[in-house]
């Protein structure tokens, strides 16, 4: 049984249509990654796959739940962290963990309580105000409180914005070993090293679903050539190149430029005439990077919106 | 372990919101200190500085004589307490610039000829011009005005005619002010004062309970977790309620250290009818948290309701005052009903039969926001 199958799903707001006919499948113990621009629908597609929204159209269930009408018991399986810290700020961190086991009737409370602070390494500071915590441990306590009650899905909407690479790295960790125990987790991000490390990764724009896979799958499946060229004065050549036919993306990293297209011919044809015009210039082939698929997503799905 | 986690209602979710709020209240001291320190404050700011019968009124007095009749004249109208004779004047248009300036609020012509036609029983006459800008404070002393005329020149004309005299003719108005014989503001106000300061605080705080809530993103954890909207709903009002009774054993105290306001009636029956008002109060609260979007629209609600109460109520005009079409707005107010049974049961000793109309009343507001307010609260965040 797939921990998410939805298809289908449609929600507009107004006469603006946030999620248009999403169709996602996770398998128990995945790890998958859900990534789009801002405001492209992953937060209502969370919302409605944890029952916080219902769609306007399509179908589904979570952990085998109708999400239409069996949204409260979703509620009571499914850790749902939000995008915001959602906690009380102006209660203690204890108190905040108390207030979410009482909620979902953990007994002993004092137990399950008195774990969750250990694991979290907070019990010395569990009487401090949550709001007078910093990012970090914030989205710690949030993990925390989102998993105390054993969910069998955890749904986290951008969990690591504004956290520092060490509490990343951690947080990815304790990601990693909750799944390896059998929990299944949907999580959205903008970082491209955390979309790597996801089993497989779904890419939303404007409220569709333009790819989905692993890593290598969502790149391969993209089609795109990538080149790096180097050399002298490469701004001169980044201006010659971009707005060629058969150039999409320009970007220069490093000492190098990162030269992208769909179309390999028309790519080519182009680096060559600019391999002429300019001195000392050399082309080799690149790896085409996650990256570079996303803003090619990106910038599609604009030229689409026109 | 796992225990009634799939019921609609559980104690135990109730209990968990109810202890949260209970903390964010402790922790809110501005607010916790408002919820208790502002009823006191006003009781006994509102308590001593509303009156609507004000006394020793600045007055000008035009007498061009000083016979024993314009001294008893004077003396009488000094000594109902509502005319203070500040400035004695010699012409009527001295008297008309202190009037005009706001210098008095009446001024009292006794005329010249007032001793000679007194004697002759020639329908003696006295002027009393008052500043009618504010009809409320020229009433009372007006009102009181015959009768206390007709004594000083029966007083007056004792001294030195018959008593068989005197008596010929004289009308005496008899005037009772039942319930309140001596016309005390107080015993008005102050009863009218609780209903008021429940009325304001009870639906204030509740208004932003919910969106709080919204405002500060804690909503839709609270909306992703197990609570259904009856046991937020509770876990909302119930501490709420709690504050409102705190209020009512504060603000009563006071009535009765500060003001001596009389307690007629039974204090059980009282103290159920304010549980009603205050559970009405809450429930309204309740139902604005769950229309407005934010705490501002929240509280523009609440004064948008908090006006037409004080005004249209009988808290602050006479109820019976109103055209017919506003009394029936006056009907649909909690506040109405509520300063009826306070002022029924406190000082007139009503008991329940007497009001139980209005307790009814109040039942059927309590319903009805809590139905609308289960009803408007969006499970979803749609």
């Amino acid at each position: 049984m797939n921990a998410i199958d939805v298809h289908g799903l449609v929600k507009r707001f107004g006469d603006k249509t946030v999620v248009d006919h999403v169709t996602m499948t996770v398998a128990e113990g995945e790890i998958v990654g859900f990534l789009g621009p801002n405001g492209s629908g992953k937060t209502t597609t969370i919302r409605i796959m944890c029952g916080l929204l219902t769609p306007d159209e399509g179908e589904g269930t979570v952990l085998g739940f109708d999400i239409r009408s069996d949204s409260l018991r979703i509620k009571r399986e499914v850790g749902y962290m939000t995008q915001k810290f959602s906690f009380y700020e102006d209660l203690t961190i204890a108190e905040n963990l108390e207030f979410v086991a009482r909620l979902y009737g953990l007994k002993p409370l004092n137990e399950h309580v008195g774990r969750t602070l250990e694991d979290l390494g907070l019990t010395s500071r569990k009487d401090q105000l949550a709001g007078t915590l910093s990012g970090g441990w914030k989205q710690r306590l949030a993990l925390a409180a989102c998993i105390m009650h054993k969910p069998r899905l955890l749904l986290l909407d951008e969990p690591t914005a504004g956290v520092d690479p060490k509490a990343r790295r951690e947080f990815w960790d304790e990601i990693h070993r909750l799944a390896s125990g059998g929990l299944t987790v949907l999580v959205s991000t903008h970082y491209m090293d955390e979309a790597e490390r996801c089993h497989r990764i779904s890419y939303i724009s404007y409220g569709k679903m333009l790819a989905t896979g692993t890593v290598d799958e969502v790149v391969r499946n993209a089609g795109l050539t990538t080149f790096v060229v180097q050399g002298p004065q490469l701004d001169r050549v980044a201006a010659a190149l971009s707005g060629r036919s058969g150039v999409d993306q320009v970007a220069p990293f490093g000492a190098t430029l990162h030269v992208v297209g769909s179309d390999r011919k028309a790519l080519k044809a182009a680096l060559a005439d600019v391999e002429k015009h300019h001195k000392g210039v050399t082309v080799s082939p690149g790896e085409t990077s996650l990256e570079d698929v996303f803003i090619q997503f990106m910038s599609d799905s604009k030229d689409n919106m026109g | 372990m796992r225990s009634g986690i799939n019921s609609v209602f559980s104690f135990a979710r109730l209990g968990a919101l109810l202890i949260k709020e209970f903390i964010q209240m402790r922790r809110d001291r501005i607010t916790f200190a408002m919820m208790l320190g502002v009823p006191l404050m006003q009781l006994v700011l509102f308590g001593y500085a509303i009156n609507n019968d004000p006394k020793s009124l600045p007055a000008a007095l035009v007498a061009m004589s000083s016979d024993p009749y314009t001294r008893a004249m004077v003396s009488a109208l000094q000594t109902t307490g509502y005319y203070r004779f500040d400035h004695v004047v010699q012409s009527a248009a001295e008297a008309e610039f202190l009037m005009a300036r706001g210098d008095v609020a009446f001024v009292v012509t006794i005329p010249t000829d007032f001793a000679r036609r007194v004697e002759r029983g020639d329908q003696p006459q006295i002027l009393i011009e008052a500043d009618a800008t504010d009809p409320a404070v020229a009433s009372g002393a007006i009102s009181t005005l015959g009768t206390v005329a007709n004594h000083a020149l029966l007083r007056a004309r004792g001294m030195q005619e018959t008593a068989a005299e005197t008596a010929r003719g004289q009308l005496e108005v008899v005037v009772h002010r039942r319930y309140n014989p001596e016309g005390i503001s107080q015993y008005n106000i102050v009863p009218g004062l609780l209903g008021v300061i429940l009325q304001m605080t009870m639906v204030m705080m509740t208004s932003i309970a919910l969106t709080r809530e919204t405002e500060r993103g804690t909503m839709e954890n609270l909306l992703a977790m197990p609570s259904s909207p009856l046991e937020i709903m509770l876990g909302k009002v119930l501490p709420y309620l709690v504050v409102g009774a705190v209020q009512v054993v504060v603000v009563l105290a006071a009535a009765k250290l500060l003001f001596g306001v009389p307690f007629t009636g039974s204090l059980s029956l009282l103290l159920s009818a304010v549980l009603v008002f205050v559970l009405a109060l809450v429930l309204l609260g309740y139902t604005i948290s769950t229309m407005a979007r934010t705490q501002m629209q929240a509280l523009q609600l609440t004064f948008f309701f908090f006006l037409p109460s004080i005004l249209l109520s009988g808290f602050m005009f006479p109820y019976r005052g109103m055209p017919g079409w506003a009394q029936i707005f006056g009907e649909i107010l909690p506040l109405t009903h509520f300063l009826r049974i306070i002022r029924a049961v406190m000082l007139k000793g009503a008991d329940l039969p007497a009001v139980a109309t209005e307790i009814g009343w109040l039942v059927v507001f309590v319903a009805l926001f809590a139905g609308v307010a289960l009803v408007r609260f969006r499970r979803t965040l749609d």
